[in-house]
């Protein structure tokens, strides 16, 4: 049985800054218990010692020379925002009044 | 002459003798946009004025006696998670409308450079994350075989477009099938080149460790003319490959099966696999060994794990990916009532600006990456990525190239298994196995399945770093299956109906 419930749902939108309804908590308890559920085989299927692999084509770090390159100007970096002032993203308050 | 009915390289050769212009061939191609994609639905956006400006540039300087890039002059669409500068870029998301970025990624730099007419964007499943287009939220795209079906996705607009003649070329991009398995459903070719063979700077990335940008096109030639003109080293992604991979226009140009052994992938054929498409898959088998090629059977057990393990890395990768998604910098910013703070501003922009699947996604990632299921879900995801690899190269030691159907049915019926995201996410079978790989893979036209008459696919799977082997081997099981046909898989398809 999944340990997905509509409060770890709640929990997990919460987490990721996404506001659910009622109906997307139903729906998405019960899809995500399924997905979950499925994945449950894959912690039997590497019992034994496999190393991980988060890339595909292993790479060492790569660098360049640090040398000033052509970037975006602060207007063009400004111009998809919602909303700006004197240069800089304008947001709502970070802290509550509280 | 119907000019969109050319392949990319008649219409080249067309440019260059003089038979036509640019602007006439970009304008025959905006006129069938105009004509068919009212219900079709293939693009989100069309550039009819920016298209018709570099034609009418390229006709200009082909008229002076200038040199030319190889592929000037000739249209192409593009997928909408690419940025373009001078157009938006939605992704197929709410929460990016309007937005017009401020850079070009480096496939459409490398497009304009070589001065092809960039006829317009097209659509996918919000941010990629969906194989039949129907979660864009700006509506699903069509099926030009049966505009009642899925052309398959994410990138159903790149493979529609090209399907019914609205582009001679297009750009998709690849992270568990999204090029492959459209071009499965639309009878056209895709391929998703080795991981980093192509730049992704620019790309909208869903899953950075899984995504590719590759070509889409209505046969092997033409794909390989595109694939060399987006492949290449970028300093710009340090995922990029730093070494040439060869030219695939040469590679399908010297097609051979001479010596070539081919592997059959035991796990990707009879139960689960449409009978009409294990017909056709098995006549293409002959076909390969006619023209000189061993057929011998390949083992990957752990390919049984790779929809589950894919299905944890996304959404890991995916949650992250979209945290950028907040409402600052660019795209939506929806301020609940009264004096919110800025985490109430994200909640609630995200709850508006993104559709279903992304939120199941990033949820779902946000579970596999929470501390104390760590280790159970990602970690064990990652070490089956592992064995698909050791499973891979198992595989590659006794053959040249492995073989599969690219999916496991036709095109079925918009609106289904929308809810049963489990089903949904079957269709993906045969093509997820590369991306966690990495390997480069090739989708095939493959003759039409008898019980339905819609599309089949074969899909051609190499080591890392061979992409050139899927263009030698597709190009000489091109030429034979046109030889049993007498005519293109594509000339089989039904003229699509404007207003239909």
């Amino acid at each position: 049985m999944s340990e997905i419930t509509p409060e770890v749902v709640r929990h997990l939108a919460g987490l990721a800054r996404i506001d659910v309804t009622d109906a997307e908590v139903d729906r998405f308890t019960e899809q995500l218990g399924l997905i979950v559920d499925s994945a449950a085989t894959l912690k039997a299927a590497v019992a034994g010692d496999v190393p991980a692999t988060s890339h595909p084509i292993p790479m060492k770090n790569v660098y360049r020379e640090d040398v000033v390159l052509e970037s975006l100007s602060q207007e063009a970096a400004l111009s998809g925002s919602a909303d700006s002032e004197s240069g800089r993203f304008r947001v709502a308050a970070i802290l509550d009044e509280e | 002459m119907n000019l969109v009915k050319l392949t990319a390289v008649e219409q080249l050769e067309g440019l260059r003798s003089g038979a036509f212009t640019s602007v006439e061939l970009t304008q025959a191609h905006l006129d069938r946009i105009a004509s068919v994609d009212g219900v079709v639905h293939a693009f989100l956006h069309v550039n009819a004025s920016g298209a018709l400006a570099t034609a009418a540039e390229v006709d200009r300087k082909r008229a002076a006696g200038e040199t030319l890039p190889a592929l000037a002059g000739l249209p192409i669409a593009v997928k909408d998670n690419l940025t373009t500068i001078d157009e938006p870029t939605t992704a197929g998301s709410k929460i990016l409308e309007g937005w017009v970025p401020p850079y070009d990624s480096t496939v459409v730099s490398k497009l304009r450079a070589e001065m092809m007419p960039i006829l317009g964007k097209t659509n996918l499943d919000e941010f990629a994350m969906g194989s039949t287009t129907q979660f864009s939220a700006y509506g699903p795209t069509s099926n030009p075989w049966s505009l009642d079906r899925i052309p398959g996705g994410s990138g159903g607009g790149s493979a529609a477009a090209v399907g019914a003649y609205m582009a001679p070329l297009a750009i998709g991009s690849d992270t568990g099938g999204s090029i492959r398995y459209p071009a499965a459903m639309t009878g056209t070719v895709g391929t998703k080149p080795t991981y980093g063979a192509v730049s992704r700077y620019g790309l909208i990335a869903l899953g950075s460790s899984l995504d590719q940008i590759g070509p889409v096109a209505r046969n092997v030639q033409d794909a390989a003319l595109l694939h060399d003109v987006i492949a290449g080293h970028d300093e710009r992604d340090s995922t990029s490959l730093p070494e040439d991979l060869g030219s695939m226009v040469a590679a399908a140009s010297n097609g051979s099966l001479a010596g070539v052994k081919v592997g059959v992938i035991k796990e990707l054929s009879g139960s689960g696999f449409q009978a009409g498409i294990s017909a056709r898959f098995q006549e293409s088998l002959e076909l390969l060994k006619a023209a000189g090629a061993e057929i011998v059977e390949v083992s990957c057990p752990s390919f049984q794990y790779a929809i589950a393990a894919y299905y944890l890395i996304l959404p890991a990768e995916a949650s992250s990916n979209l945290a950028k998604f907040d409402s600052v910098r660019f795209g939506m910013r929806v301020t609940p009532e009264g004096n919110p703070t800025i985490e109430r501003v994200m909640a609630a922009t995200r709850e508006a600006g993104f559709g279903p699947e992304v939120k199941r996604r990033i949820i779902l990632g946000t579970y596999a990456l929470s501390s104390g299921y760590y280790d159970d879900y990602y970690g064990s995801a990652q070490k089956v990525r592992t064995l698909i690899q050791r499973d891979f190269d198992a595989a590659f030691a006794k053959a040249d190239v492995l073989v599969s159907p690219t999916a496991p049915t036709t095109a079925f019926k918009l609106g289904e298994k929308i809810e049963d995201p489990l089903a949904m996410y079957l269709n993906d079978i045969a093509t997820i196995p590369a991306n966690l790989a990495g390997i480069p893979g090739l989708s095939l036209p493959n003759g039409l399945a008898d019980e339905d008459g819609l599309p089949s696919s074969i899909q051609l799977l190499a080591p890392a770093r061979a992409d050139q082997r899927l263009y030698s081997v597709g190009a000489v099981l091109e030429k034979a299956h046109e030889n049993v046909w007498g005519k293109r898989m594509i000339d089989f398809a039904p003229e699509v109906k404007a207003g239909a």
